[in-house]
């Protein structure tokens, strides 16, 4: 209430400085609201019984897209294809992604630089480049577009992700964990699997479900390589021109309540953790 | 640390026990999948792409490298509109999210407190439902006469995006402003995660001690706190700009054909009109052009190391 005389009035009123003392966090908030604002669209659109082909106008309240989510042709077995792809890309990406961020953290060679520069690259360019330079490659060797050709761009995106995940926890390790283990005659793959491997093992796991992740959702690589197959996500894009189905909204709503579940499971985990 | 091979091999060593020689094979043994996989689906392809973009022919007659380079005079003088557009939005897209992000970045790291984790999850998770889906409910949000339109309207907010073009009447779909609007929407994530990396690292007696020295917040701000905070703004302003100016699914689904971008004129020429060697010369000019930008850019702000 020591308001400085040298000020006007209107500058130190209540509401004002009140806005003034609380402008980042007002602004954060907005930005917050901004990025959840289609996720609630989304949720609310699933509830939706539209008139036409697209579910873009509120009609009136309905269930019917949870109750029956496969109802739409072609939705869950693009759906299956595409955690199909999923799985397998992870699975392909982190194994090799882990070997190369091993041998980049741990081990100093010839080539070192050119070897993360080949790494680097594919996640400092645009996606369209690199799902264009792909196809060229599939179509001048013959290779028929379909589920091998998808599995192989998403590897080849994914990769890059991991090695940076797993390169940042290897770094950050303490190597005399490892001198440790061995002055106590542990073997070098006891060493290996019973302290290097569960100390990067958060690093290793957060390259999988980021590559999950990618690979689930990914578009434009995928319609680049795809041929005439379909994922989930070039089922949406379709169905964008056709007519979005309900049930679109309720799989994306389903994904998002999963996910937050996922993390929340996880963040349960690691706090307990921490605290024992 | 011993195991740097590019050294002189002058001093005549003992015999190495197998164990060892077989490690310093190890890190080669590593890298050798990983690698010829980059070679074999990154590296090979760009140089296909490269020799597709100097063939003639068509797709019944195949085609021939012929060393035809007026196809990238061609495809610059034809879509430099698409270029240049695809720039502009990226830029803009790439600083609104800058503007938009800093905050809610700032927010996480110093004023949440024990909600730190809550907006966190709420940052990351609306990733996990298809960027598609989510793009597709800008379509609902923005509809003609929708709450949101009628809104700005009314505030005569789409009396100054008209007047300087980037809406049209009342509409907000299919003009510019909405694919902004979207690109702006899906990369802003990759803004604010390496943001609050950045910001984070920040130790808050820096504030304390610039405080104490009678700085007024917004000096702090000026001098401690941003300057600080740059890799984080290098970073993100990267992440966000590169693969907004070769997206073109904003374009597609928000804009009309007067909003096309780079990226929708590559994927028509590739998988509509089937001219590979169009298609192949703009991904170079894409590439060669955002590898200049984006190394003019890290020297002026003086940041070598990225990652």
């Amino acid at each position: 209430m020591t308001a400085t005389p040298a000020r006007p009035a209107v500058l130190s009123s209540r509401p004002v400085r009140w806005l003034r003392r609380n402008l980042v966090v007002l602004a954060g908030l907005a930005t917050l609201a901004y990025l959840v604002l289609p996720n609630v669209v989304v949720t609310v659109f699933s509830f939706n019984k539209p008139n036409g082909r697209f579910n873009y106008e509120w009609q009136r309240f309905s269930t019917d897209a949870w109750t029956d989510p496969c109802g739409v042709a072609d939705l869950c077995g693009s759906l299956s294809l595409s955690l199909q792809i999923a799985v397998w890309a992870t699975v392909g990406a982190t194994v090799l992604g882990t070997a190369l961020a091993f041998a980049l953290a741990r081990y100093r060679f010839r080539a070192r630089s050119s070897v993360s520069t080949l790494i680097f690259l594919p996640m400092a360019m645009p996606e369209v480049v690199m799902a264009a330079s792909l196809a060229t490659l599939f179509l001048n060797m013959g290779v028929t577009f379909g589920f091998w050709t998808i599995l192989i761009a998403h590897i080849t995106f994914c990769l890059s992700f991991v090695v940076t995940a797993v390169k940042a926890r290897v770094m950050s390790m303490d190597p005399r964990l490892e001198q440790a283990a061995q002055d106590l005659y542990a073997t070098p793959l006891q060493t290996f699997l019973r302290v290097t491997l569960p100390i990067a093992a958060p690093g290793i796991v957060a390259g999988a479900l980021l590559s999950f992740a990618l690979s689930f959702d990914d578009f434009i690589i995928t319609n680049f390589n795809a041929g005439s197959t379909v994922t989930f996500p070039m089922f949406v894009w379709g169905s964008a021109q056709r007519g979005t189905p309900v049930q679109i909204n309720v799989i994306g709503t389903a994904m998002f309540a999963v996910a937050v579940l996922c993390v929340l499971v996880g963040q349960l985990i690691g706090g307990r953790r921490k605290r024992s | 640390m011993a195991l740097v091979t590019d050294q002189p091999p002058a001093p005549p060593a003992p015999p190495l026990p197998t164990a060892a020689r077989g490690r310093k094979l190890t890190p080669y043994w590593l890298l050798l999948p990983g690698i010829l996989w980059l070679l074999v689906f990154f590296a090979a392809p760009l140089v296909y792409q490269a020799s597709t973009s100097v063939q003639t022919g068509s797709l019944e007659e195949g085609f021939d490298v012929t060393w035809h380079f007026a196809t990238y005079w061609d495809a610059l003088t034809e879509y430099y509109p698409q270029f240049l557009r695809s720039v502009a939005y990226a830029a803009t897209a790439t600083a609104l999210c800058l503007a938009l992000g800093y905050p809610l970045a700032y927010l996480i790291a110093f004023k949440a407190g024990r909600w730190r984790n809550v907006l966190m999850i709420l940052v990351i998770a609306p990733f996990f439902t298809s960027f598609l889906i989510r793009t597709l409910a800008w379509k609902t949000i923005l509809s003609d006469g929708g709450p949101v339109v009628s809104a700005l309207a009314s505030l005569h907010v789409l009396d100054v995006t008209n007047a300087l073009g980037v809406t049209e009447g009342h509409r907000v779909l299919a003009t510019p402003l909405a694919v902004v609007c979207g690109l702006t929407y899906n990369f802003l994530p990759f803004m604010i995660l390496p943001l609050y990396t950045s910001l984070e690292r920040i130790d808050s007696r820096l504030h304390e001690a610039a405080g104490d020295l009678y700085a007024r917040p917004l000096t702090t701000f000026r001098k401690v706190t941003f300057p600080l905070s740059m890799p984080g703004v290098v970073a993100g302003t990267l992440l966000t700009f590169i693969p907004a100016t070769g997206d073109y699914i904003n374009a597609e689904l928000l804009g009309s054909t007067d909003q096309k971008m780079i990226g929708n004129v590559i994927q028509s020429q590739f998988l509509r009109v089937l001219d590979y060697p169009t298609a192949a010369a703009l991904s170079f000019i894409l590439m060669a052009s955002i590898l200049a930008m984006v190394t003019v850019y890290i020297r002026k702000s003086g940041t070598e190391d990225l990652v």
